[in-house]
Parts: C-alpha cells; sequence; structure tokens
C-alpha cells in the first residue's frame, strides 16, 4: 500500500516493549490462577483465552490476527434478533 | 462531544488538536422515541460546535441512528426521517456511525436504508464494526452490504474499529480504514503502529475514542509520541494522524482546516 510498510530503522523495541509485555503475561497467568482457585475455569471465555494462547508460541507471524480470530464468532449468516446490546469478548458456545 | 467533559476539549487544544469529528453514537441508553434523536441532532449540529468553538477547535458531526438501537425498524424510520433537515447544517460531514452492533436482520435492514439515504444525498459514510466477538462477522457482512450497492465509491466511506483480523479486509477492497484507539479493550498506540508496518498508511485514519467508559481524547496525540520513539520521522507522523484525515473529510465541501488545502494521497 504505502511507504508506511518499510518501517524507519527501529530503536530497541524489545527496551521499548519488554516490561509491558512481561507485566501482560503474568497478570495472564494470576487470571489463570484466580479463577482455578474458585471454580471457575470452565466459563467459555476462559476455555476461549486457553484455546487461543498457543499462537503466542507460534514461530508465524500474524500472532495478533490469529488471536482475534479465534476470539471471533465464526458464523457468516445474521442473527435472528440482537436481544441483548453488549459483547462479552469471546462466542458463546451456540454462536460458532 | 457530548460525552465528556470541558476538561477534554481543553487537553485536546493543548495537545495541538485542531478538530473534533462527533458521530452520531449510543447516548448511554436507549432513547424512548425519534424525538430523543431530534433533540440530539441539535446538540450535535448547533451546541457543540460553539462550545468546542470556546476551546479553539472546529467541530464537525455525522447524522445516522447507532446501531445499538438500530433493532427496532420503525423507530429507525422515523430517525431517519429527520435527517435531511439536518443534513445541511455547516458541520455535518455525512452520514455515521451506521454499521453492525450485533449482526442481526434488523440491523442489517437498517444499515441498507442508511447507505441508501447517503447515496440519495451524496454524502461521505462513517461506518462503526462490532464489538469484540462480533467485529469479524460484522465487518464481512458490512462489506458485502457497501459492495452491492453500485452507487458507493468506497474511497468516500470509512470502516472504523479496523483491528488486525478486519484491516486487511477493509484496505483490500479500497475503503478507508479507521483505528480507534483506547487505553483498554481495542487498539493500543502500539498496535496501530504495528498494523500500519503491517497493512500500509494510505486510507487509514486513527482516531481517539471519546466513549462514556474508560477511554482518551488525546489518544491520537499519544500515538504521534510513540511514533517518535519508534523512529518515524515528523513528516510521516503528520502524514498518518493529520494529513489522512484531513484528506478523507475534506472530501466534504464543508470541511475546512487551517493548514490544509487539498487531497492528499487519495
Amino acid at each position: 500500500m504505502s511507504e508506511e510498510k518499510t518501517p524507519p530503522a527501529a530503536p530497541n523495541l524489545v527496551d521499548l516493549g519488554f516490561m509491558d509485555a512481561r507485566i501482560k503475561a503474568i497478570d495472564i497467568a494470576a487470571f489463570f490462577d484466580r479463577v482455578q482457585r474458585h471454580g471457575q475455569s470452565d466459563d467459555y471465555r476462559v476455555a476461549a483465552l486457553r484455546a487461543a494462547l498457543p499462537e503466542l508460541l507460534s514461530g508465524e507471524t500474524g500472532r495478533a490476527r490469529r488471536v482475534l480470530e479465534a476470539l471471533s464468532d465464526q458464523s457468516e449468516e445474521p442473527i435472528p434478533a440482537a436481544v441483548i446490546q453488549g459483547a462479552f469478548g469471546a462466542p458463546r458456545p451456540t454462536e460458532s | 462531544m457530548v460525552s465528556r467533559t470541558t476538561d477534554d476539549y481543553v487537553a485536546m487544544a493543548l495537545a495541538g488538536c485542531e478538530a473534533i469529528c462527533e458521530p452520531a453514537f449510543w447516548a448511554g441508553f436507549d432513547r424512548a422515541s425519534e424525538k430523543g434523536f431530534y433533540d440530539y441532532f441539535r446538540q450535535i449540529t448547533d451546541y457543540e460546535p460553539r462550545r468546542a468553538a470556546k476551546f479553539g477547535l472546529k467541530h464537525y458531526s455525522w447524522l445516522c441512528i447507532n446501531p445499538k438501537e438500530a433493532e427496532d425498524v420503525s423507530l429507525a424510520e422515523a430517525v431517519l426521517a429527520l435527517i435531511p433537515e439536518f443534513i445541511d447544517q455547516p458541520n455535518v460531514l455525512g452520514i455515521g456511525e451506521i454499521g453492525l452492533n450485533k449482526n442481526s436482520r434488523n440491523e442489517l435492514k437498517v444499515l441498507e436504508m442508511h447507505i441508501d439515504l447517503a447515496a440519495r444525498h451524496d454524502q461521505l459514510i462513517l461506518v462503526h464494526t462490532p464489538h469484540l466477538e462480533d467485529k469479524l462477522k460484522g465487518t464481512k457482512l458490512i462489506l458485502d452490504v457497501l459492495a452491492s450497492d453500485s452507487r458507493i465509491n468506497p474511497g468516500r466511506v470509512i470502516i472504523d474499529h479496523v483491528e488486525e483480523h478486519t484491516a486487511p479486509l477493509v484496505l483490500d477492497r479500497g475503503f478507508w480504514a479507521g483505528m480507534t484507539l483506547y487505553p483498554e479493550s481495542k487498539t493500543t498506540p502500539h498496535r496501530a503502529i504495528d498494523m500500519l508496518e503491517l497493512y500500509g498508511s494510505e486510507q487509514v485514519w486513527l482516531n481517539s475514542a471519546c466513549d462514556w467508559g474508560i477511554s482518551d481524547p488525546i489518544a491520537v496525540p499519544k500515538t504521534a509520541l510513540e511514533m517518535r520513539r519508534r523512529g518515524y520521522d515528523a513528516a510521516s507522523i503528520d502524514r498518518l494522524l493529520y494529513q489522512n484525515p484531513a484528506s478523507f473529510m475534506s472530501q466534504c465541501p464543508k470541511f475546512a482546516i487551517d493548514g490544509f488545502s487539498g487531497v492528499v494521497g487519495a
């Protein structure tokens, strides 16, 4: 598309981002510990997150896209009616 | 910005913002009738421009019934009937933010009604894509509806709230892509810059969410800071954060800001 596809010579991106990524990884680990400690590991959202996590360890780029896809409703037809307005972050078991 | 205080106008002015682009959106509650929308349209075409002007900010708005309230087709028809009365107001750029919320049949029908209205009045279109698990499916449905109307020029449509899984779908079909920046739950400045490196910066527009929930009206200036940290020069930052949105909005002859006089890179 455009010139920005070739980014400038990057500074040390690990210096810029490691501490932020580190705390997020620990937060996710603590979240799994917390829901397990309180007997809530079988929630469909926890299961969806757990299923998406192997993408983080993939050797292929596109991890963010694939995590988003894993947490998306994969159905194609419009639903008959909207009975709620909110979203939950992972498709409910009946949606996909 | 009906959901924000004057402190936010001050922060935006101090951060160097020149103009605000406010889509018609949810009021935090469902309005009881079309009369609620009539007053809302008065607010965003009359009062808010005057409130923003007190801080040196130009204010532009878009008109519609938002997708969250689009399940009621009768209400939507009544609201759409109000829009022509406001469409020639000097700060109105087009129809938006239309789109889908839960991807229902009625939401799709109301989306088609809005697209028809925009086409009949030769208006720019601003599209909202659904949140979280509904975004991928909703974006595909929206793209198909837009593509099915031969009157619609993709270059005059911006599809907002793209993320890594929807940005290429939007850009590959010739539409503008909006990246809405949030401190949480949606795209962060870091990820927005990543997407620019993956998908390019043409026909891309970054915007600060100014929502009822946790959001940051100066997320765009903060992204400029992050771009500088990642080695982008001033010209690249200016082109993305200033020239690109100005280029899209200047397709509406009512849009005018100091320092921008023409379409760039469109």
